[in-house]
C-alpha cells in the first residue's frame, strides 16, 4: 500500500501527465483535471477496489465521472494504474484513440459510462447504486461531479431520488473549485450554501480540503459508515492547482497550455525550484 | 383481400364484433411476461404507473420497480446506470415527456453507451385528445429514429404491443416503443407472426399501390384498401389492386420488403399519426429514394400542432382517416408513371 507521501507524489506525477496530454491534444480543459489530481490518486490508488487487468470484474467499485470534460485526469490515473500503456497518453483527442475528448464507453469500456453533457453522470451513478442494492452487491459506487454542473436540473432530480432511496452505497465527490466556463460560480449561478442544499435533500455531507489526500480518504471512510444516506464529499480545490499561472483563474477552465506554457508548468511541477529540464526546453 | 397467412382477426370489417383495446394494455401485459421470464427486467416510471400500464409489473415485482417522481431526465439516466450494471430497464411516461424531455439523456447515457434501456412512450399521436397539443406527441418517431443504435417500434394493436414488449426485453440495445391512449382496433391475433425489423403484408388485392403504415392507423389503411379494392366500375372509379404493409419497425427499416413492394406497385401511400417530417413517411421516403425511387404520398399531420378534441374528431380534422387515405391513393396514382 502506498504511503500518503507516495500518493502525494503520484498526484503530482498525474499533473505532469495531464499537462503533457493537453499539449499534445492542442485542446481540452486544464483547471479541473489539475485540481482533481489528489482525488483521482486517492480513488485509484487507495480507496477503490478495482483490477486494471480485468476492467469488467463484476465486483469492482464503480467510478462515474459526471463532469466528462475532466477526462484527462481520469485517463492519466487509469494509465498510471496500468489500464493502458503509457504511450496512450499522447493520443488524447486523436482520431481512433480510446482517450476521446469526453469519456466514451464505446471506445474504452473501462471508463464505465460516456459522459459530457453535465448532470447525466449523477443519474447514471444513482442507477448503478440501485442496481447494486437490488443484487445485494457489496461494491461501492463513486461519482465525481463538478460544482458548475450543479446548475443542471438533472443533478437535483438525481439527488432527490438518492435521498428517497437512502442509497448508502453511493458516494459523490464534488470538485468545488468555484469556477465554470464563463466565470466564478457565485457570479454565474450562486451555489452556496451548497452543503446545506445536499443536507436538505437527505444526504450526508462532508467538507474537505480537496488537495489533502489523507482527508479525502478519511471522508470516504466516514461515508462508508453512514448507513441511511448517500454521501456528498465537497472537496474544496484550487482550480489549476500546481501551476501558478493557472491557479484560481477561470480562463483556464477550457483551454490547454501552449508548449511554452507547458515548459513553465512542468518545471514548477517537477520542483527543485524549476531547475529540472523538460522535453519542451 | 386479407392476407390469410397473418392470422388476422376475421372480424376486422365487422365493427360490432371487432375487439377494441388500448395498445398500452398489451405492452403492460408483455412487460409482466418479460419480467417473469428474466429476473433482470426492472421497471421505472415518472409518476405515471397507471396510465402507462406499469402498475401490473409494480404489483407483481415490487422489489424491481422504482418510481422516480416527475423527473424524466433522471428516469432515463437512472435506467442507463442500471443497464450498465446488468439490468434491462423498461421506462414509462408519456411520449411527449420521454423521449420528449429527456432526449439528450437518451442520446448520450443510453444510445451512445448502447444500453438495453426500453423506452415506452404512451399517449402518442393525437390519441390523448382532450388534453390538447402539449400532450400530443407527434414528433417522437423523428427524434428517436435519428439516433444510432436504437430500435423504433410502433405496434398496431394490443397483441402486437404485447409481443413488442417481450421482444424488446430480448434485444441487446435501446428500444423505443410507441403507444396510443384510447381503445383501438385489435387487428391481429395471438397467432399473428411478429418479428422485429420484419414488415408484414396485411392485405393484398393486387399491385397498383401499397399503403405502408404503422400503429393503429393501419385500421384506417385496411378500411381504405377494402373500399379501393371493391369499387364498382359503374361509379366511374377503377377497382384497384392494393397492398397494406404493417411497417411496425421503423428502425431498422425492412428495406427488402419495401424494395419488393416498390418494384411491384410503383406507388406508395404512407399512413401515420405523426408529423409529416421525420416520421414513418420520412423513413420510407429516405429508404425508397436510395433503393427504388417511386412516387410516395403521405397521410400525416401537416407540420402543425394539434388541439383539444375527441380522438376521432382530431383524426378527421387533421385528415388521417380512411377517406383521406383513399384521396392520397388517387393523388399517387396520378403521379405514377
Amino acid at each position: 500500500m502506498y504511503t500518503i507521501a507516495q500518493l502525494q507524489q503520484k498526484s503530482n506525477r498525474l499533473r505532469e501527465d495531464v499537462i503533457d496530454m493537453l499539449v499534445h491534444a492542442g485542446s481540452g480543459h486544464s483547471a479541473g483535471p489539475l485540481d482533481l489530481a489528489e482525488i483521482f490518486t486517492a480513488l485509484y490508488f487507495r480507496i477503490m477496489d478495482h483490477d486494471p487487468k480485468n476492467p469488467s470484474w463484476e465486483d469492482r467499485d464503480r467510478l462515474y465521472l459526471s463532469c466528462g470534460h475532466n477526462a484527462p485526469i481520469r485517463y492519466a490515473a487509469m494509465i498510471e494504474a496500468g489500464y493502458l500503456p503509457k504511450s496512450y497518453l499522447k493520443t488524447l483527442r486523436k482520431l481512433g484513440s480510446p482517450l476521446q475528448g469526453h469519456p466514451s464507453r464505446h471506445d474504452w469500456k473501462a471508463v464505465e459510462s460516456s459522459s459530457g453533457p453535465l448532470g447525466q453522470g449523477s443519474s447514471v451513478a444513482v442507477g448503478a447504486a440501485l442496481s447494486a442494492r437490488m443484487d445485494k452487491k457489496r461494491h461501492w459506487v463513486y461519482c465525481v461531479v463538478s460544482d458548475g454542473e450543479q446548475n443542471e436540473g438533472q443533478t437535483w432530480e438525481a439527488a432527490m431520488l438518492a435521498g428517497k432511496m437512502k442509497l448508502h452505497n453511493l458516494i459523490f465527490l464534488m470538485d468545488r473549485n468555484n469556477i465554470q466556463i464563463d466565470g466564478y460560480t457565485e457570479n454565474i449561478m450562486p451555489l452556496e450554501p451548497i452543503a446545506d442544499k445536499y443536507r436538505a435533500f437527505n444526504w450526508h455531507v462532508i467538507e474537505v480540503d480537496g488537495h489533502n489526500i489523507e482527508a479525502i480518504i478519511d471522508a470516504v471512510n466516514e461515508a462508508k459508515a453512514v448507513y441511511e444516506k448517500p454521501t456528498m464529499i465537497i472537496c474544496h480545490t484550487i482550480p489549476g492547482k500546481g501551476v501558478s499561472f493557472m491557479e484560481r483563474d477561470y480562463l483556464w477552465h477550457g483551454k490547454p497550455p501552449t508548449k511554452d506554457e507547458a515548459k513553465i508548468a512542468l518545471r514548477e511541477l517537477r520542483s527543485m525550484r524549476g531547475k529540472i529540464m523538460t522535453e519542451y526546453d | 383481400m386479407l392476407n390469410l397467412k397473418m392470422n388476422l382477426d376475421t372480424n376486422i370489417f365487422n365493427p360490432e364484433k371487432l375487439k377494441w383495446i388500448p395498445t398500452r394494455n398489451g405492452f403492460g401485459e408483455g412487460l409482466v411476461l418479460a419480467g417473469e421470464k428474466n429476473p433482470n427486467v426492472v421497471a421505472l416510471t415518472a409518476d405515471l404507473e397507471e396510465s402507462t400500464r406499469f402498475l401490473a409489473f409494480h404489483k407483481k415485482f415490487p422489489e424491481r420497480f422504482i418510481d422516480v417522481g416527475v423527473a424524466e431526465q433522471n428516469l432515463m439516466g437512472v435506467a442507463a446506470g442500471m443497464a450498465l450494471n446488468g439490468k434491462i430497464p423498461f421506462i414509462g411516461s408519456y411520449a411527449t415527456f420521454s423521449p420528449g424531455r429527456n432526449w439528450d439523456q437518451l442520446r448520450v447515457s443510453v444510445c451512445y453507451n448502447n444500453l438495453p434501456v426500453k423506452i415506452a412512450g404512451a399517449h402518442a399521436g393525437l390519441s390523448v385528445g382532450p388534453d390538447g397539443a402539449t400532450h400530443q406527441a407527434l414528433e417522437d418517431i423523428a427524434i428517436t429514429r435519428v439516433l444510432p443504435n436504437i430500435t423504433v417500434i410502433v405496434p398496431c394493436d394490443y397483441h402486437e404491443a404485447r409481443k413488442a414488449a417481450m421482444a424488446a426485453a430480448e434485444m441487446p440495445g435501446p428500444v423505443y416503443v410507441r403507444f396510443a391512449r384510447p381503445n383501438t382496433a385489435v387487428l391481429t391475433t395471438e397467432n399473428t407472426p411478429f418479428e422485429v425489423g420484419k414488415a408484414t403484408l396485411l392485405w393484398d388485392s393486387g399491385d397498383d399501390v401499397a399503403i405502408v403504415g404503422a400503429g393503429p392507423q393501419l385500421y384506417e389503411a385496411l378500411l381504405a384498401a377494402k373500399t379501393l379494392s371493391e369499387k364498382k366500375p359503374a361509379k366511374g372509379d377503377k377497382k384497384l389492386g392494393v397492398k397494406v404493409l404493417n411497417l411496425h419497425t421503423i428502425k431498422p427499416i425492412d428495406e427488402k420488403m419495401l424494395f419488393a413492394l416498390g418494384k411491384k406497385t410503383g406507388a406508395f401511400v404512407v399512413v401515420e399519426e405523426h408529423q409529416i417530417h421525420g416520421g414513418v413517411f420520412g423513413a420510407v421516403a429516405e429508404t425508397m429514394a436510395q433503393i427504388c425511387p417511386i412516387p410516395i404520398e403521405s397521410v400525416s399531420v401537416a407540420d402543425t400542432f394539434g388541439e383539444s378534441g375527441e380522438h376521432q374528431e382530431l383524426l378527421e380534422k387533421y385528415g388521417l382517416l380512411a377517406e383521406d387515405i383513399i384521396e392520397a391513393v388517387g393523388r399517387v396514382m396520378k403521379r405514377k408513371v
